[in-house]
């Protein structure tokens, strides 16, 4: 069987790449599949310290593509999933180290030892993201629901489109439904209705997202979070599982519910 | 097919010729290509040609003179494409391109047209995202949405059939009878002739909208309502 190569981008900074990748990357590997992550973000990386393994790096990305390493010696093994593996950017380089060939290269040598490879990509649409998607046979796009995330998702699928990769599946994170019911963030439905791609999660805003990446712990690992089981779900979704979307309604207050049922929404 | 031809294949691009070699030695591809060339010299005449030799080691003076043989039929190397590293750094050395870029769409579309009369017009059905900018000289329809960010720039109308939501400058050399209209009508930004004006009253409900010059010289857009 050969591995699946995702790569998650989304143009904009800040909006949740890397906390996508660290969550459904252990959601996969809780589940079974073999993960390699592999940190596009080279001088910038941050993909080990969300998950946890910073103190363990001894080689990296760019060792490996410039024959200082082997791939084996780069893949470093989570401590709480055997299955999970990472291989981490360089932080002392740039995204001129590695080429897009690099990155197809390596991604072929590890094919055959896991199920999925999902790639973090960095944000904007220079070279580091063109090296991002070039090894990827899906792209999943993280937007925030805001008019400039939304902007820039809808340019990075342009590309993607032009690209050849398809206009990839669409991940919404830190959606607040309380807000999107007083009207003062775009529902999930407005952001659909603009980029008009498939859906493939809705993260709902969750501070245990952010706790749990200062701990090296991602939340899909937490199985009361809501976050945690959004992404648990798009794990699922990728998996080729049918899964419904959460109901992001039931974590409203109560007096909002009573209002609801009252119609006074 | 004879031996040659199995050594080098030949694929057209949107702007010259990719030409895929193998790992057989360079002196043979090398020959293969320049009689395969010689064959054919009216079809290569003044091609811009790109050259993928997979993981072949080449030094300067086989690139030079690889560029010399084809300057003398007439043909312009201008990529060399490889998977060896030595390779790519000869050829970035002689300033050649390492890479091959596909279309991007922020690249301005410009497309050429013969001289149609005023007539002519852009048939794109597609939605134009947030980054892309279509120019062109007769009218534009666009059969999807034009999203905010991405631009339409007409010298004759401009007709959406979807939402309008970018920027669109109609008569963008001075028509001012030019129109712009869209069956939900809420440009980022719209510009007929030398009138500019800043996002119409958001839409509460999409209704089909036609906008033009009035009268008084005033940018104006009113409810399309079947005659």
């Amino acid at each position: 069987m050969t591995a699946q190569v995702i790569t998650v981008t989304s143009g904009k900074g800040g909006v949740g790449k890397t906390t996508a990748v660290a969550n459904l990357a252990v959601a996969l590997a809780a589940n079974g599949s073999r993960v390699v992550c592999i940190d596009g973000d080279i001088g910038l990386r941050n993909l080990d310290v969300i998950l946890g393994l910073e103190n363990r790096i001894v080689y990296d990305i760019v060792d490996v593509i410039e024959g200082r390493c082997r791939l084996k010696q780069a893949m470093i093994k989570d401590k709480r999933l055997p299955n999970l593996h990472l291989i981490p950017a360089a932080q002392t380089r740039d995204k001129n180290a590695v080429s897009a060939s690099d990155m197809t290269r390596l991604t072929k040598d590890l094919r055959s030892e896991c199920d999925f490879i999902l790639i973090d990509s960095p944000a904007g649409i220079e070279r580091g993201f063109k090296n991002a998607i070039a090894p990827a046979d899906r792209v999943l796009v993280v937007t925030n629901p805001e008019v400039s995330a939304v902007r820039d998702a809808d340019r990075v699928i342009g590309i993607l489109e032009a690209e050849d990769k398809g206009p990839g599946s669409l991940i919404i994170n830190r959606l607040n439904p309380s807000l999107v019911r007083r009207q003062e963030m775009l529902s999930a439905d407005d952001v659909l209705d603009l980029l008009a791609i498939e859906l493939i999660g809705i993260v709902p805003e969750d501070e245990g997202v952010l706790i749990g990446s200062n701990r090296g712990a991602p939340v899909a690992l937490d199985l009361k979070s809501k976050a945690g089981e959004a992404f648990r779900n798009i794990a699922r979704r990728l998996k080729g599982e049918e899964v419904p979307f959460l109901d992001l309604e039931s974590g409203s207050s109560l007096w909002e519910r009573i209002q609801k049922l009252a119609g006074r929404r | 097919m004879n031996e040659t031809n199995s050594l080098i294949q030949i694929k057209g691009l949107r702007d010259g010729l990719l030409v895929s070699l193998n790992d057989a030695p360079w002196d043979e591809q090398l020959s293969a290509l320049l009689s395969r060339v010689d064959a054919t010299p009216s079809f290569f005449q003044g091609a811009r040609l790109a050259l993928d030799v997979a993981s072949q080691v080449l030094k300067v003076d086989d690139l030079v003179a690889l560029r010399d043989h084809l300057s003398e039929r007439g043909i312009f190397l201008w990529a060399v494409i490889s998977e060896s590293p030595t390779t790519q750094q000869t050829a970035q050395l002689l300033g050649l391109a390492t890479r091959i870029s596909k279309p991007r769409p922020e690249e301005t579309r410009q497309f050429a047209v013969e001289d149609l009369g005023e007539e002519t017009a852009l048939f794109l059905d597609r939605t134009l995202r947030s980054g892309v900018r279509i120019e062109f000289p007769g009218h534009v329809v666009i059969l999807g949405d034009v999203n905010p960010g991405a631009e339409i720039v007409a010298e004759g109308n401009v007709i959406v059939w979807g939402r309008l939501r970018g920027m669109v400058h109609a008569g963008a050399k001075g028509n001012r009878q030019a129109v712009v209209c869209a069956l939900d009508f809420s440009p980022m930004q719209l510009r007929i002739a030398d009138e500019a004006s800043a996002a119409m009253s958001p839409q509460t409900q999409s209704k089909p909208q036609i906008a033009r010059i009035n009268q008084f010289g005033n940018l104006q857009a009113e409810n399309w309502s079947p005659a």
